[in-house]
């Protein structure tokens, strides 16, 4: 017969002190891995786009050696710009036109022997689009420099042949028709870029380049001002506001609200980019959930924990349709937008005009 | 609490058998080593093996980065009364123009080591305990700093208290009887330096004159391939008026219609091997023009101009970097006095012993 032991309240407080401490004991215990637990899974939950935050790794480029040139002094008690901001407050560039002189850039480039591609996707009746994206490519980009175009399209028999100039090349990839760009540049950012060119420019194709896209742009990472966003509040920003996405950015954070249009880099830090962009589309596919902007979603949450290098302006992706609508761009005038350089513009409108109808009284700064 | 855990072991009739006693117990222990053991353990870890002895409060590096911060305003010029960024898009480096949360974090997270170098020969060594207290309190708080002290006299390195995560290094070094020779044989000791140790040491250099002091603060903002400092007395003025070297026989000759800025020889840095290349071109350059017999007007600062003027810097600091509160005053356009001359008797200094 099992020895049944009770404790009797006469007894002394010896007797009890061993159980007192048991439960103690047992309690301290359960917290610490309650604790340990919870801190593990609410580390899981973080973003794949902010989980490892690293920098961008610093612009270790050697200063090339450039030869005599000559040109205006540049004035240190002279702004460049009286009415945009020319650098972020991580000391990145705002490229406008005025704040660079492509001489000196250009010839800093050429020393370096650098090898621009510009990635292009043309799938179904995009293909459409090729011919005049090549053509004023061929115009206004990089004019100089080497370039590598590289051209993804499910049908390519009908890749337009543009007569090309000296240095550049096109290249025409298959690939299927529904395949994912972040996940097809993050793949051959690593199998093929990385032997073939320093930097690499990422566009839509349903663009036409109307002046100048130099060397200016090139950096270890940029992205590009949505033409739409940049004088609004950052809470109206059409970032993910779902917090179970991973494109997730609350109301009181957020920098600039990029455009998914045009972006780049070196080509290591672009494939960083697109790599880390098609994960975090794969968990919240998995998850149900599809952001509103697609890529440009992803875009966007990757460079507010990624901090650009050089940020450009509006002038880089514009709307001309923009110059109709009112007071969207508070400083500056329409005299001065018809000197503005468009240098990229979209040939085809957006299906819902909505976006660019913000009342004034959302705008920064009213 | 062990006496009571003793007791509760050692009593026959105790409730619970005692190896599941002392089971329970190793347990606890180890749940508790773990909780305490881990955070401290990161914290050391991203200050290397120079951890001081105090407990370090440096930026946490491995966290996960939600900031909050006022939007930047795309339209709206962070300065109207100064150029922020030179043509070939480097930033020059003004009050007002960053955000030193984001850049702070940016470093930190790449565990950023400083290395900043001074020399103090002969009497020189009478500056290095200001220029060292103040360093402490205004240069790159919070980031690993390795002081490297060039000296010909070693015995005269003041101790300076130096905080978590920063240590000095004394370089014992030749003197030389021309205080000419002295400032210009430095670009021959960084190079060599360079070379020899700062490249596994550092990520970053930062070269300063001794006879100066910090004022105010000095961070990460500073810091690229290849930075110069705007000189104080130049910044107003056309490029015809700056003192380069003008007889073409100098290695550090400049026409007049060239020249961006004039650049102050007491402050200039950047990665190690950029300020490798840099230092040893200059040296170069200066041997070449004393086998020629020649020696350019401002000596090394002359080099160092030429030199920036054909090897773009990737960042300016405005003269806040740079200035003479004694000569110069303190105009409004400068909004913050960072690294400031120490007022010094020249001919008493510079005395050949």
């Amino acid at each position: 017969a099992g020895e049944v032991t009770r404790t009797h309240p006469g007894k002394s407080k010896y007797c009890l002190l061993p159980r007192v401490t048991f439960l103690f004991l047992l309690i301290v215990t359960l917290v610490f891995f309650g604790y340990t637990s919870l801190t593990l899974r609410s580390q899981k939950l973080e973003s794949v786009l902010a989980g490892v935050s690293m920098p961008v790794r610093a612009d270790h480029l050697q200063a090339v050696n450039v030869s005599r040139m000559v040109y205006l002094q540049p004035d240190l008690l002279l702004v460049s710009r009286e009415d945009a901001l020319v650098m972020t407050p991580w000391l990145a560039p705002i490229v406008w036109e005025g704040t660079f002189n492509i001489e000196i850039l250009n010839e800093q480039f050429w020393l370096q022997n650098a090898t621009i591609g510009l990635t292009v996707f043309a799938v179904e009746k995009y293909v459409e689009f090729l011919t005049l994206f090549l053509e004023t490519a061929e115009a206004y980009f990089m004019v100089g420099h080497r370039i590598k175009y590289y051209v993804f399209t499910d049908q390519p028999d009908d890749v337009p042949l543009i007569k090309l100039r000296d240095g550049r090349q096109m290249v025409i990839i298959e690939i299927q028709s529904h395949a994912r760009r972040m996940q097809v540049i993050s793949n051959f950012s690593q199998e093929r870029f990385l032997g073939e060119a320093d930097y690499l420019v990422c566009m839509d194709v349903d663009m036409k380049f109307s002046d100048h896209v130099g060397v200016e742009i090139l950096s270890s990472l940029f992205g590009t001002l949505h033409p739409g966003y940049y004088g609004v509040k950052r809470s109206n920003f059409p970032y993910e506001r779902r917090p179970q996405s991973q494109a997730y950015i609350p109301e009181d954070e957020g920098d600039f609200y990029y455009t998914g249009t045009l972006f780049g880099g070196s080509v290591p830090e672009v494939h960083r980019l697109t790599k880390a962009c098609h994960q975090a589309i794969m968990i919240d596919q998995a998850s149900d959930i599809e952001a509103m902007w697609k890529d440009e979603t992803y875009l966007n949450k990757y460079l507010l924990h990624h901090k650009p290098t050089k940020v450009l302006s509006p002038e880089y992706m514009w709307d001309k349709q923009l110059l109709l609508l009112p007071m969207v761009m508070q400083k500056v005038t329409s005299d001065d937008l018809i000197h503005q350089p468009a240098r990229l513009e979209w040939c085809q409108r957006p299906q819902t005009a909505f976006l660019w109808l913000w009342p004034l009284s959302e705008l920064q700064g009213a | 609490m062990a006496k009571l855990l003793w007791t509760l072991a050692g009593k026959p009739n105790g409730h619970l058998p005692r190896p599941l006693i002392f089971l329970l117990i190793t347990l606890v222990l180890v749940l508790l080593g773990y909780g305490v053991l881990n955070p401290r353990s990161q914290m050391l870890g991203s200050l290397g093996a120079s951890a001081a002895v105090r407990e370090p409060d440096s930026l946490e590096g491995s966290t996960l980065s939600r900031m909050v911060y006022p939007q930047p305003k795309v339209l709206t010029p962070s300065r109207t009364d100064v150029l922020v960024l030179t043509p070939w898009l480097a930033p020059i480096v003004w009050e007002g123009t960053f955000n030193s949360d984001i850049l702070n974090m940016q470093f930190r997270l790449q565990n950023t080591t400083v290395g900043l170098t001074v020399f103090a020969i002969k009497k020189y060594v009478v500056f290095l305990k200001l220029f060292l207290e103040t360093a402490e309190k205004h240069f790159m708080a919070g980031h690993r700093v390795i002081y490297y002290v060039f000296t010909d006299r070693p015995d005269k390195v003041p101790h300076v208290a130096l905080g978590p995560g920063r240590r000095l290094q004394v370089l014992r070094v030749r003197s030389y009887a021309r205080w000419q020779d002295v400032s210009m044989r430095r670009m021959q000791m960084l190079s060599e330096a360079a070379e020899q140790r700062f490249l596994h040491e550092v990520d970053y250099l930062v070269c300063a004159d001794v006879d100066m002091q910090f004022h105010d603060h000095v961070g990460v903002e500073i810091l690229s391939s290849l930075f110069g400092t705007l000189h104080p007395g130049f910044y107003r003025h056309p490029r015809e008026a700056f003192t380069y070297e003008r007889r073409p026989q100098s290695q550090a000759h400049i026409p007049r219609d060239e020249g961006d800025f004039y650049y102050m020889g007491a402050f200039f840095g950047g990665s190690v091997p950029e300020v490798q290349r840099l230092t040893k071109a200059c040296h170069q350059a200066m041997m070449a023009d004393r086998a020629q017999g020649i020696e350019a007007v401002w000596h090394d600062e002359s080099h160092l101009n030429k030199y920036l003027l054909y090897h773009k810097p990737t960042k300016v600091l405005s003269p806040e970097y740079m200035w003479d509160q004694q000569l110069l005053g303190w105009p409004s356009v400068l909004r913050k006095l960072r690294f400031v001359a120490v007022p010094k008797n020249h001919q008493e200094i510079r005395s050949p012993r």
